[in-house]
């Protein structure tokens, strides 16, 4: 029987003690001594959250093909457990081996939402590793950082040992190669990061050093030696259909957020939204063949007997070939007691009748993320939506019997008026008023319509990232102002709103932009108490401020502060592909409310065909 | 064809609560492609019932589950079919046949054996085996139940069937199921009160060792192990 890190005693008082056993079906177990790099991935939140991200399975098995790396998984033991593991000094462990995260050659950490930053000093503190990248020695592990958030991780640099640009599929092996060359070496510290800066896509934030201009604005980023890229280029897989995928990944023993399998079928995204990050920074669009798909599909479904699968990417309707793969999954599965999801598709005909197959049209709900209120204001974010597609759209699911709509939209985005704020409300009405048209006695009672806002994060790599976001009182005026619209219409008893919370937002912006001067803060608000930012019932606003105010950070300056087009941004040592150039291109047309084209329709010259795959050589 | 199951759970696997036992099950059965009946409707789910849930942080050698199957392979087949996808924790020991007549698990469920004994360091002064003979010894041992309706007193010594010491571990033979469930530690909270001791929640480490059916008549039990009341599938 496996030893476990914790106690009986202690398993026995948490709350849900299978987080921290492992031993779950699938899991690797290896012999630590046939090994040589012990790699301890991480997702620095609860582990029914981690446990749902597809990016670590991904990485997960990829390792563990290899004879020579252990990975194991690591996740953020819960309010409970972290206050017993302090008292006793109980150092964080990995699920499979149970061994402390400090032994390992490599702790990786998956960094996809920025309120999750405090949780990454609990990792590492819990670990009992530095903090301070500049404090660990020859007897700590690699701190290297992964995913979406580090597009801009200077914030986190002061933590990280070194960040991977882009996707893990690509270089990591000939990373592990020269570690293992460096372990066996016995040279200090500083030669594997140096060896490890000149691999393609990996950044070592020591090996830089930045200089300010007087008005705390980047003047420079500089490479302090020659092994340092001036240039960090971002990697990505070109060809996503040869390339690792997992057959078996772990099934938790609780329920994960995502109890399910999950199928990618396509990387990036065609349409070119203006404020959204992931549609800049996974480009180009990649699609995988269908061949591959189905292959997959059926080993995931037989090797994990999860009742659901469910299909991911930013827009499946784009997915060239979405009719035969969903064709497939219900004439293969359906009637096997497989749940099959759809998630991000666009409603029309097709969809609609997809969906009437799948699910209990009386039961679910159709989803429209029109995200800004007025045609204008969709064509400044480049969101090809329009009015008469939606109305459309929700006109045949209404006939089709299903009567709940969820609309999402942003609030606070570049040059939005009251107008468009209205907008959103009137956009509801006639949603609802489309749906009163059918007759009393063929409609299924009342429609309920739930709008949700969100209100508008600036990030990085978008061309948006130059625009100024409001402040907490001008983001909660906005939602008062939608509010009231809805109030004051016909059908408000069929709509519902909600909107987040603008604290949270304001933080997350200055997170998401923030450079080197904003990790004291992060660390300050860590030591006060933050953690588990992202969950609002353990959000303390008022310890971030004081952070904030004890630290000399201004935090208007990353937020509401208008930003000159000749800036030098925090990230700008970054290359996506996706040109400097085009963002610029993109947020003076977003200013006309010119629409640009999706990457089928036309090529923009975004810049992403460096990569020699995807969309950009479709024809 | 609706098939007993019979499982054992160990080590680790303690710490995993009866709803996510069945939902391990649910995946597992896929897992050995057997073949079992799905409820109608939009989100039909298996047709699996359990004989009567495990808390967490014990063990079993003799916990029941039901399945309604559209055909099965031979037990034997069954059996090393689902041990096959099994985690560490928990191993399936027989797979048998109901016959149509039979009552589901849950509603059978007249008895169950358990093994206790005292976590190392929470064990009464020496000597408590002596004195825990003697309590059994009392003809009535009156306890405080806490029930949906409030509390009130229930006399649980006719509810213990058999019990015995050896060495450090108790053996008790307890009367379960729906009609009237005696949990271990209601006895043993009973006992060390008549220690003048308050138990601690993580005092003592509880096993299974099977549940029973009561085939006998009112007057006279006659406890058959659950499994029993199936039959081996042989090869086709």
């Amino acid at each position: 029987m496996r030893n476990l890190a914790l106690s009986d005693e202690i398993l026995l008082t948490v709350d849900k003690p299978a987080r921290y056993i492992g031993g779950e079906v699938n899991a690797v177990m290896k012999d630590p001594k046939t090994v040589d790099v012990r790699f301890a991935m991480c997702f620095p939140d609860v582990y029914e959250i981690g446990m749902s991200h597809l990016g670590i399975q991904i990485l997960y098995d990829m390792f563990n093909r290899r004879d020579d790396i252990w990975c194991e998984r690591v996740y953020s033991p819960w309010v409970d457990l972290d206050k017993i593991m302090r008292e006793r000094k109980i150092p964080l462990f990995a699920l499979e081996s149970q061994d402390p995260v400090k032994d390992f050659d490599f702790l990786g950490i998956t960094i996809q939402y920025e309120m999750c930053y405090t949780n990454i000093l609990q990792i590492l503190d819990l670990a009992q590793i530095p903090l301070m990248a500049s404090e660990r020695t020859r007897e700590h592990p690699f701190v290297i950082g992964g995913g979406p958030c580090t597009y801009n991780p200077e914030p986190l640099a002061d933590f990280f040992d070194l960040f991977y640009i882009g996707e893990g599929e690509t270089h990591y092996f000939e990373l592990m190669d020269l570690y293992k060359r460096w372990k066996a070496s016995g040279a200090p510290r500083e030669d594997f990061l140096k060896m490890a800066a000149s691999v393609p896509g990996i950044y070592v934030p020591s090996l830089y050093t930045v200089s300010y201009h007087e008005d705390g604005t980047v003047e420079a980023m500089m490479p302090v030696c020659p092994e340092a890229p001036a240039k960090v280029q971002k990697q990505v897989v070109t060809d996503v259909t040869n390339t690792y995928y997992p057959e078996k990944p772990v099934i938790s023993f609780i329920k994960a957020t995502q109890d399910r399998v999950v199928l990618e079928i396509q990387r990036g995204c065609i349409r070119g939204c203006r404020f959204c990050q992931a549609g800049m920074v996974y480009r180009p669009t990649r699609e995988r063949d269908l061949d591959m798909l189905k292959k997959s599909a059926y080993a995931m479904l037989k090797n994990t007997g999860h009742e659901e699968i469910s299909l991911s990417s930013l827009s499946s309707s784009d997915y060239s070939r979405l009719g035969e793969l969903v064709n497939f999954l219900i004439d293969e599965f359906g009637s096997k007691g497989i749940n099959i999801s759809l998630p991000s598709l666009r409603i029309d005909a097709f969809s609609l009748d997809v969906m009437s197959k799948v699910q209990d049209v009386r039961k679910s709900s159709l989803t429209f993320a029109p995200e800004a209120g007025t045609q204008r204001l969709r064509d400044v974010i480049n969101k090809g939506l329009t009015e008469e597609m939606i109305l459309t759209g929700a006109g045949q699911a209404f006939e089709g019997g299903w009567n709940r709509v969820k609309l999402y939209f942003m609030l606070g985005l570049p040059t939005e008026t009251e107008e468009d704020m209205k907008g959103i409300a009137h956009l509801a009405e006639k949603i609802a008023e489309r749906y009163y048209e059918i007759p009393k006695d063929q409609r299924n009672g009342k429609c309920q319509i739930v709008v949700s806002t969100s209100f508008f994060v600036p990030k990085p790599f978008t061309p948006f990232q130059w625009a100024q976001m409001c402040t907490k009182e001008e983001f909660l005026h906005r939602a008062y102002v939608v509010n009231h619209e809805i109030k004051d219409q016909l059908n408000r008893k069929s709509i519902k709103y909600n909107w987040h919370e603008a604290d949270v937002t304001v933080l997350e912006g200055i997170l998401a932009r923030g450079d080197r001067k904003v990790a004291s803060v992060i660390l300050r608000a860590y030591e006060k108490g933050c953690l588990f930012d992202s969950w609002s019932e353990y959000f303390h606003n008022d310890l971030w401020l004081q952070a904030f105010e004890e630290c000399g950070v201004d935090m208007d300056f990353y937020t509401v502060r208008p930003r000159a087009m000749e800036e030098v941004f925090p990230w700008d040592f970054i290359d996506i592909g996706v040109s400097r150039r085009f963002l610029e291109r993109e947020w003076k047309r977003a200013q006309k409310g010119t629409v640009t084209e999706n990457c089928r329709q036309s090529c923009s010259g975004c810049g992403a065909a460096v990569y020699g795959g995807g969309v950009c050589f479709e024809r | 064809m609706n098939v007993r199951v019979k499982f054992r759970k160990y080590g680790n696997l303690k710490y995993i609560g009866h709803l996510d036992v069945m939902r391990y099950f649910q995946k597992a059965m896929r897992r050995a492609e057997i073949p079992v009946c799905y409820s109608e409707g939009f989100s039909p789910h298996m047709i699996m019932s359990f004989a009567s849930p495990l808390g967490v942080g014990l063990t079993s050698n003799g916990e029941y589950m039901d399945v309604r199957v559209e055909e099965s392979p031979s037990s034997a087949e069954a059996v090393s079919r689902l041990n096959a996808v099994m985690v560490e924790g928990i191993e399936v020991l027989s797979w048998r046949a109901l016959p149509d007549k039979a009552g589901n698990a849950m509603a059978s469920v007249a008895a169950a054996d358990y093994d206790v004994r005292f976590r190392e360091g929470y064990a009464p002064e020496d000597g408590w085996q002596e004195r825990f003979r003697i309590f059994m010894g009392r003809p009535s041992v009156t306890v405080i139940k806490e029930g949906k309706k409030g509390s009130r007193e229930l006399d649980i010594r006719p509810l213990i069937y058999d019990w015995n010491i050896c060495g450090d571990v108790i053996f008790l033979q307890v009367s379960a199921g729906s009609a009237s469930n005696l949990k271990p530690e209601l006895l043993m909270k009973a006992f060390s009160e008549s220690e003048g001791m308050e138990l601690s929640p993580f005092s003592l480490m509880i096993h299974r060792r099977e549940l029973y059916a009561d085939q006998g008549t009112e007057e006279k039990r006659r406890l058959i192990p659950l499994e029993m009341l199936g039959e081996e599938i042989g090869r086709a």
